[in-house]
């Protein structure tokens, strides 16, 4: 990546828009923002940029919804989850829906813009929480395949499964170590950090809905009555 | 008859032990045991007299059936005994009446032939009647038991509500035939079909309307409900932050850590955690800590939790050494925010808390500066753990702190 990223920025809350706009402005061009879905999709199609800031909670759908509809029609368009949001059910909903990463509101200027270098570069970023979120659905995989010999339903074990090095990666994560820190301190390069929480990114995507949905509802984190 | 009467002349008596039916003692529906509680007499006794009514043109059943339908669980037995599902009720009830008639009209005995579309119609009230009394014994049970009666039947109540419901049907069109329309029975249930086909036309709309506005009048009055509660919320929490906030407009760390504060308490709020307080898990003691140590020195704490468990034994101790650890690093290391992590396994705990701040030499600790050396390291070594503290100036401080769980407690 030798230009800078064109951002657009989706969220429906006109006053954090103008934020992020006037922060991230000063390192990085952003070319267009939305505060609906429809104008999301709109403005996605016409300016095509490198990274989209996506809120996860709006009105008819939110940022699961934008992806689901223009993913696939722009597939160098890259998507950055951003929310207020800690349950983990919609960090997971919209990491499975196709975002390469997930940030909180309350990051820095300087860390935002490094969140989506990174993403435009097409690594996956993870906040510490999400690091957390996932040790801990996988783990619950691990120990309910253990404890009972019960084969998840896609059957791919791969999938269902972290290694060794990924966990080590991720527990430094949700440490807070930042990428540089974590090779560091495993003696591994930046790149090789960089390539596990990919990995992880696609495990978390493409693993068996069953075993994670499942997670989500024994730690009361999904509502089984929807509204 | 005597078993029937007596309870309503007992009342005086023994007004201490309300008639309940005690499931957990009862053969069938625990009405048996439950009266003779209420009478304090031999289970066997009131058993017997059951039977022998039973036997006297179906008398008993029909007494039963009621007695099942009307009088409330006792709310101490009522998840401890068996729970059948209405067909299992259903079909125990049919089964008894049944087994009855038969055994009378074999034995040749004609003895109440009179009375036995009675107590099939008994029977099918009973059934129809059972679902809508509530089980426990205060005041709200008569409420309950109206709205019950007027709510939609739900599934688990349609196959006891049918099979009541054909009873009583099957007992009407068998009284008429009795008391005139020989030869006729035919014709008697046609007329009561008819009968019942008219008046649901006539009145059918009436109720169904009824029935609508009742629920919609609930509906509003649980809105109007969750609509003042969540005023109440908002006016005690969120309303003061923002007056707060607006006084201390000038006091931009004092501001940010009212912010923080009001976020975390909002946040629990709508995911409906439990109070912190409450729960002794080792999760929840270090989120406590963490927000203590975060409210006394305004910087913010991340806190990570992967897995949970129970806080006993030595886990106190992590728990305070985790706080120490946030308190030096909130204190001493200037650093914008702290994470913690903390990994709880079955086995073992792990706990980091790591900053950005200054930093400093491990090995040059001042003698002074007691809070890692006794609060840390030595209470974690008290409780058999271990704390390492890695830091080096300008790069932030992590102290981690590892706590095996043996099997004892």
């Amino acid at each position: 990546m030798s230009a800078a990223p064109r951002v657009v920025i989706v969220d429906d809350h006109h006053l954090f828009r103008a934020g992020v706009r006037a922060e991230l402005g000063e390192e990085l061009p952003v070319v267009g923002d939305a505060g609906s879905v429809e104008e999301a999709l709109a403005v996605i199609r016409e300016q095509q940029p490198d990274v989209v800031l996506l809120d996860v909670h709006m009105p008819d759908g939110g940022g699961v919804e934008v992806i689901a509809r223009v993913g696939e029609e722009c597939a160098s368009v890259r998507f950055l989850a951003l929310s207020v949001s800690d349950a983990a059910e919609d960090v997971i909903a919209v990491i499975r829906a196709g975002a390469r990463g997930y940030v909180t509101k309350t990051i820095s200027a300087a860390e935002l813009a490094d969140a989506v270098r990174r993403v435009a570069g097409g690594d996956a970023v993870f906040s510490p929480r999400l690091a957390g979120f996932v040790l801990d659905a996988f783990a619950q995989d691990a120990l309910a395949g253990s404890a009972n010999d019960e084969q998840p339903v896609s059957g791919d074990r791969d999938l269902d499964q972290l290694t060794p090095r990924e966990r080590e990666v991720l527990r430094h994560i949700a440490r807070g170590y930042m990428y540089k820190e974590v090779a560091q301190s495993l003696g591994i390069s930046v790149k090789t950090v960089e390539a596990h929480v990919s990995a992880v990114l696609r495990k978390l995507q493409l693993s068996s809905r069953h075993e994670l949905s499942r997670w989500a509802v024994q730690r009361r984190l999904v509502s089984l009555d929807g509204p | 008859m005597a078993s029937a009467q007596a309870p309503a002349g007992q009342t005086r008596a023994h007004a201490r032990v309300p008639l309940r039916r005690r499931i957990d003692r009862g053969l069938l529906g625990g009405v048996c045991a439950g009266v003779a509680e209420r009478m304090r007499v031999e289970v066997l006794v009131v058993r017997v007299i059951m039977v022998m009514m039973a036997t006297v043109g179906g008398l008993g059943v029909a007494v039963y059936a009621l007695a099942w339908a009307l009088i409330p669980v006792a709310p101490d037995s009522e998840h401890v005994g068996r729970r059948p599902g209405a067909w299992r009720e259903a079909a125990l009830i049919v089964l008894a009446v049944a087994a009855v008639f038969a055994g009378v009209h074999f034995a040749g005995s004609h003895i109440g032939e009179g009375l036995w579309p009675l107590v099939l119609g008994v029977c099918g009230m009973a059934l129809v009647w059972r679902p809508t009394v509530a089980p426990d014994g205060t005041g709200a049970s008569r409420r309950r038991t109206m709205r019950a009666l007027l709510r939609r039947p739900s599934a688990l109540d349609a196959p006891r509500l049918i099979a009541g419901a054909l009873l009583v049907a099957f007992a009407s069109a068998a009284l008429l035939h009795a008391i005139g329309v020989q030869h006729s029975l035919g014709k008697a249930i046609w007329a009561v079909a008819i009968i019942a086909a008219v008046l649901g036309l006539v009145a059918g709309p009436w109720v169904l309307r009824l029935g609508r506005s009742l629920s919609f009048e609930r509906a509003a009055r649980i809105r109007e409900q969750e609509r003042a509660e969540l005023a109440a919320h908002l006016h005690d929490s969120v309303l003061q932050t923002l007056a707060l906030i607006q006084k201390r407009a000038g006091d931009p760390r004092e501001v940010a850590g009212l912010a923080r504060q009001q976020e975390r308490e909002l946040r629990s709020w709508l995911l409906e955690r439990p109070d912190p307080g409450e729960g002794a898990s080792v999760a929840a003691a270090l989120e406590r800590a963490a927000a203590e140590v975060e409210e006394l020195h305004r910087v913010p704490i991340e806190v990570v939790t992967v897995g949970d468990g129970p806080l006993n034994g030595g886990l106190e101790a992590i728990v305070q050494a985790a706080r120490e650890a946030m308190t030096n690093a909130a204190k001493f290391a200037s650093s914008e925010r702290v994470d913690l992590y903390a990994e709880v396994e079955p086995d073992r705990v792990e706990v980091f808390v790591r900053d950005r701040g200054v930093g400093f030499d491990p090995g040059a600790i001042p003698a002074d500066r007691r809070g890692v050396r006794d609060s840390i390291i030595a209470r974690m070594e008290r409780h058999h753990g271990r704390a390492a503290v890695h830091s080096r100036p300008g790069e932030g401080t992590e102290i981690e702190l590892v706590m095996e769980r043996g099997p004892s407690p």
